[in-house]
């Protein structure tokens, strides 16, 4: 398992735009990927559950790779965290 | 006649007959049903026809207000791909045997009350893209005509709220305003109408259905809208949107139009702005850059001192919004009448001639370079200038230009990109215009602030009214100071522009193309007005009678 994590820049947090594309890079992906803030979780692929998360600018998320891909796909989603979010 | 109050979103005025605008109601039944699989088909065959549907309505809100406001459009296609709200539906069918109508419902009205009961108002308001969402599969599962709503003649939109799909569909040639009970500021509608400029008011409580048919006004200004007005109140404010109309007709005719007199002489024309909330202005007034952005905003908006991340966010995303064109940043301009809490700034005898601007910014390097990383960081991402405020010795200018290229040195040996950019000079004191010849060496640019240096010059308080009888904002050594500094400038090839408040002053317009200034940056509305006069003038006919002149 891969994991790392991120502190969000976005002055709206993940909100629904950039969640509806990270869902898209992780659909690429075999493996899953989990973002965790505190006690709440989502899969990178669940646009709602992701957005209803409410993370704000600030908020630092874990985020959990298994699989068979969860080398590429954990450095994937870290890029498109930087570049987005 | 009646009254009522609201939220205005957009300035202006809308004058014509109400049109109610009811949202279909959906009379869902709750029966159950024996072939579950074929209501899994519908609800599969209305999803892909509202994907659709959110495409075509992303193509038309991209044509219509651009990409920021059509995003939402293309979350919305995303949203109807989630896994876990299509599987809640698919259960209501399979398992509990309703039909798919039933299950839109259900499930789509789970997913916007999470999004009502969270805490944030942004998250808040995405409930109403669930439900516009829900009512779109709805529409296609009933067979609803929602086409036929707005009637055939132009009116005044009324409607409990809008969903954003509903606000792309309407037929703009059929809108003259927008009137909603609800709503947010946040909401899509109000950044469409917005971007549409289409004189909105939202949170109208007093809404009543008779007022279908009546004659209205729509009056952005006073965020009001009178219902079956007085004549007396027609005439003027048809007086009004006549007004607004013939701003907007030359705004029409001189968009993109160049500042250019009659024999061929063309400046640029700037705006001055105080933050990244500003841009908008900048954009819709055709400005052709930015000559004065005052960094201030980044020091006051804040209760302790900014960051360079922070910093360097303000700058690029205005550096990037209006890339190619050029944006200049002045420097921390603290001090005298602007105060902050957390640069603990002694109380001074005579604070306009006391510890302000560049002098602080040369005694508290940390403080200085932390800025000027920011903006080294932005330059990557735009065309940037950067200014230095009141300056008085060619000693200060060189002194900045070192600690500039200090920053860009370790920056460099951070691997850090960086863009090309001018370095210039406010030229806001006399010492500063007596010695042009000397800086003007040292730099890209000047840029006269005219407010302070007429009251160097002048030795008038701008702060006193009492002092008013004593000032004349056309004093000839003012002017004249304007005119060395130009000419000093042009002697070694640095370019001048003027940022005060005389570059608005329609009387010297003439005055200062006659001096050769290069650039006028005055605040945006007057960018256009300013385009107009310079388009009339022609400077090879003899200085006009009213020509304000030195001596």
């Amino acid at each position: 398992m891969k994991e790392f994590t991120y502190t969000i820049t976005d002055p709206v947090g993940i909100h629904a735009r950039p969640a509806g594309l990270l869902v898209k890079e992780a659909k690429q992906f075999n493996s899953t990927a989990t973002i965790i803030k505190g006690d709440k979780s989502a899969k990178a692929t669940s646009l709602m559950k992701l957005m209803g998360m409410g993370v704000k600018q600030g908020d630092a998320v874990t985020v959990q790779v298994e699989g068979d891909d969860e080398e590429a796909c954990a450095a994937a989603i870290e890029k498109f965290l930087k570049e987005n979010m | 006649m009646k009254v009522v109050t609201g939220t205005k979103i957009v300035n202006g005025i809308a004058i014509g007959k109400i049109r109610i605008y009811r949202a279909p109601c959906y009379d869902i039944d709750d029966s159950l049903v024996e072939d579950t699989g074929a209501e899994v088909a519908r609800f599969e065959q209305a999803r892909g026809r509202v994907q659709d549907q959110q495409h075509v309505l992303y193509e038309r809100a991209l044509q219509s207000a651009g990409e920021d406001s059509a995003a939402i459009f293309e979350a919305h296609e995303l949203m109807l791909d989630d896994e876990d709200l299509i599987d809640a539906c698919k259960e209501i069918m399979l398992k509990q045997r309703h039909t798919a109508e039933y299950a839109v419902q259900e499930g789509f009205d789970n997913a916007a009350q999470m999004f009502r009961d969270m805490d944030d108002p942004y998250f808040q308001a995405r409930s109403a893209d669930v439900i516009d969402l829900r009512n779109a599969m709805l529409d296609v599962l009933l067979g609803n005509d929602t086409d036929s709503m707005q009637g055939t003649e132009p009116s005044i939109l009324v409607a409990e709220d809008l969903a954003p799909s509903e606000t792309v569909k309407l037929d703009k040639s059929l809108l003259l305003g927008l009137i909603t009970r609800e709503g947010s500021s946040n909401s899509h509608t109000a950044i469409l109408a917005r971007s549409m400029n289409l004189p909105t008011l939202i949170q109208c409580k007093d809404i009543a259905d008779d007022w279908d048919g009546k004659f209205a006004i729509l009056d952005g200004y006073n965020s009001c809208v009178y219902i079956e007005p007085t004549q007396d109140l027609i005439d003027s404010l048809t007086a009004r949107r006549n007004k607004d109309l013939g701003k907007e007709a030359l705004l029409q005719q001189l968009k993109g139009a160049s500042n250019t007199t009659i024999d061929g002489k063309t400046i640029k024309v700037f705006a001055n702005i105080g933050g990244p909330a500003d841009v908008g202005e900048v954009q819709t007034n055709d400005a052709e850059g930015v000559g004065l952005f005052r960094s201030e905003f980044v020091y006051l908006n804040s209760k302790t001192d900014p960051s360079e991340d922070a910093q360097f966010d303000a700058y690029k995303r205005v550096l990037e919004t209006l890339a190619p064109k050029q944006v200049i940043i002045r420097t921390c301009d603290i001090g005298a009448d602007k105060t902050i809490d957390y640069m603990k700034l002694d109380k001074e005898e005579n604070p306009a001639l006391g510890y302000r601007a560049i002098r602080i910014c040369l005694t508290r390097r940390d403080f200085f370079k932390r800025q000027l990383r920011a903006l080294l960081r932005a330059s990557a991402y735009g065309n940037l200038g950067i200014m230095f405020p009141m300056i008085i010795s060619v000693r200060e200018v060189r002194e900045c230009k070192d600690i500039l290229a200090e920053c860009r040195h370790e920056l460099e040996s951070e691997g850090v990109r960086m863009g090309r950019i001018e370095v210039g000079i406010m030229i806001e004191t006399p010492a500063a215009a007596l010695c042009a010849d000397e800086l003007a060496e040292e730099v890209d640019f000047f840029s006269l602030g005219t407010n302070d240096l007429t009251q160097y010059t002048c030795a008038i308080d701008r702060q006193n009214a009492k002092l008013e009888p004593f000032s004349d904002t056309h004093h000839p050594a003012v002017l004249r100071l304007i005119r060395m500094t130009i000419e000093a400038g042009h002697r070694h090839n640095t370019w001048v522009g003027i940022c005060g408040e005389l570059g608005a002053d329609k009387s010297l317009t003439e005055t200062f193309l006659r001096m050769g200034v290069d650039e006028l940056s005055v605040n945006p509305k007057s960018v256009l007005p300013l385009r107009k006069i310079i388009r009339s003038l022609d400077l090879s006919k003899p200085i006009g009678q009213a020509l304000v002149q030195e001596q």
